[in-house]
């Protein structure tokens, strides 16, 4: 695994502030789109528009801090011109923000989501995929994270592989709702909010899954952007930190 | 030393899809394709006792722009140097291995170094243009070879001053003294004056540490349009700028070679620690 401290060893020890204050941010950013997510799932959960409410709030903060992080990003590639891995790591950081701030779009959805369906009275089946999959997506964001601060590219391949299975649950989850639908027609529109709340989980998840490939550049140098799998197992097993 | 000549082009998930056409590709040519002007074998150099330069082996390709960074007293310069037997002028300078030009060793006894340093070209630091006219100083080249038509010299002297991206610049003064010109001025008269007898590698040496940024990026102009027709093998210490204008980077550091490699690949993703040190300046 790669030396934590390796971004606090230049010369210039406001390049390694700067360097390091742009991750401690985009980290916190992290964080607080955990909440967002974890709080929109609650509210789906407990039909509780108090927290949606909260949730949709809490996105304007979300918006803000991709913004402030992201110029930061760009003082420090216009002032600093960073190289090798300084470059790599101000690119992972720039994007990264942008998954997180997507990332935050979807919680809001399944804010969104949970107000519709406490409007139309709440659903007369319970809803534990959305607790499912929200609960596993949660796991992603919090370990793509964690592996980012870490420069952890092994458990970055974690969260890749992580995705295909979350991928799967949608599918079998989406197959039940749509038998659901067929079977109570009078449902349909309380279960499109759950299959809407559920796309949007799954593309958190996505985020999450962009996000450790942002950390696998970061560490071996190496675009695994659209490669399988296995393609991605081979890149972070055979190239060496960088 | 880490070699990485690998192609980049592939990226993992291409499913063969030309990526050409999509952007930049990182390199034009992978380095097996290279046409190559110089080659540099096992060379090692001594100053008296001192050694300079270990084990050296690299290839210098032809038409492209190398560039050699490192800290100070890397041995870059010392290299540079060897490139047209400028250590020859140092007494006590020792050198074994070997160096190729279009295949010929030029350290082999019979070497008319003269010829040798028409075919390999140097422009120094610090503009050193003679006190003579802008024309005079372009055209000294072919007057020392004996070449005095004043229709030939002419023609060179445009030429050469249009390839240096002058002309303009001088055409209605050409017979004012070059000593009055701008430093970036005369550092592009110097490099008029150097491609004027047609060499077949241009060597400078930090042409633009002593420039201000704008002649600078007049320099780094000149040279993308020069490698058009000659091998350029420049040794800088502004690293933004060996990343701007050259096509390969060769890092040294203390007197060995310890990564080269296509330009954009080092600067993104080097292989080396003490090169990735030293770029993302953590040396020290």
């Amino acid at each position: 695994m790669k030396d934590k401290d390796l971004h606090a060893h230049h010369i210039s020890q406001q390049f390694n502030s700067e360097l390091d204050d742009i991750k401690t941010r985009m980290l916190e950013m992290g964080g607080l789109v955990e909440k967002q997510v974890a709080d929109s799932i609650n509210a789906f959960m407990s039909l509780d528009s108090g927290i949606a409410e909260e949730v949709k709030r809490g996105d304007q903060l979300v918006n803000a801090l991709e913004s402030a992080i992201d110029e930061e990003c760009t003082i420090i590639l216009a002032r600093r011109q960073p190289t090798a891995s300084d470059l790599r790591m101000v690119l992972s950081i720039s994007k990264a923000l942008s998954d997180l701030e997507r990332m935050g779009d979807e919680a809001t959805k399944v804010a969104d989501a949970a107000m519709k369906l406490g409007e139309l009275g709440g659903l007369p089946r319970s809803v534990l995929e959305i607790r499912h999959i929200g609960d596993h997506v949660l796991t992603m964001v919090r370990n793509a994270l964690d592996a980012f601060a870490r420069f952890d590219s092994e458990m970055a391949l974690k969260v890749a592989e992580e995705d295909s299975a979350v991928d799967m649950e949608y599918g079998t989850a989406m197959r039940s709702l749509v038998t659901y639908m067929m079977e109570d027609p009078r449902s349909i529109s309380s279960v499109l909010q759950v299959l809407w709340a559920l796309r949007s989980l799954e593309r958190v998840g996505d985020h999450a899954r962009n996000i450790a490939e942002h950390v696998i550049y970061l560490v071996k140098g190496a675009d695994v952007r659209h490669a399988d799998i296995e393609e991605m197992a081979a890149t972070v097993q055979e190239l060496p930190d960088r | 030393m880490t070699v990485n000549y690998m192609d980049t082009k592939k990226a993992p998930g291409s499913h063969g899809i030309n990526l050409e056409s999509l952007g930049r590709s990182r390199s034009d040519v992978a380095f097996e394709d290279e046409d190559i002007t110089l080659t540099v074998d096992n060379l090692d150099l001594f100053y008296g006792e001192k050694q300079a330069l270990y084990d050296v082996s690299m290839s210098i390709p032809r038409q492209k722009v190398t560039a050699f960074i490192g800290p100070s007293g890397c041995g870059k310069s010392t290299l540079l140097r060897c490139f047209n037997r400028m250590n020859d002028l140092v007494d006590t300078c020792r050198v074994e291995g070997k160096i190729s030009l279009d295949g010929d060793n030029i350290y082999e006894r019979g070497v008319d170094v003269a010829t040798l340093r028409r075919r390999v070209g140097m422009v120094f630091q610090k503009p050193n243009p003679f006190p003579k006219s802008i024309y005079e100083n372009v055209a000294y080249g072919l007057r020392i070879q004996g070449i005095n038509k004043k229709r030939v010299l002419d023609e060179v002297v445009e030429r050469s001053l249009r390839g240096a991206a002058l002309w303009d610049e001088v055409k209605d003064r050409l017979h004012d003294n070059a000593l009055g010109m701008s430093g970036g001025q005369q550092q592009r008269l110097v490099i008029a004056r150097t491609i004027a007898v047609e060499p077949e590698v241009l060597l400078l040496d930090e042409p633009a540490s002593a420039l201000d940024p704008i002649s600078t990026l007049k320099i780094e102009e000149l040279i993308y349009e020069l490698k058009d027709k000659y091998t350029i093998v420049i040794v800088t210490h502004n690293m933004q700028q060996a990343a701007r204008v050259s096509d390969y980077t060769a890092f040294m550091y203390m007197g060995k070679l310890i990564e080269f490699d296509n330009t954009d690949t080092l600067f993104t993703n080097p292989g080396n620690k003490q090169t990735e040190d030293y770029i993302t300046g953590r040396y020290g």
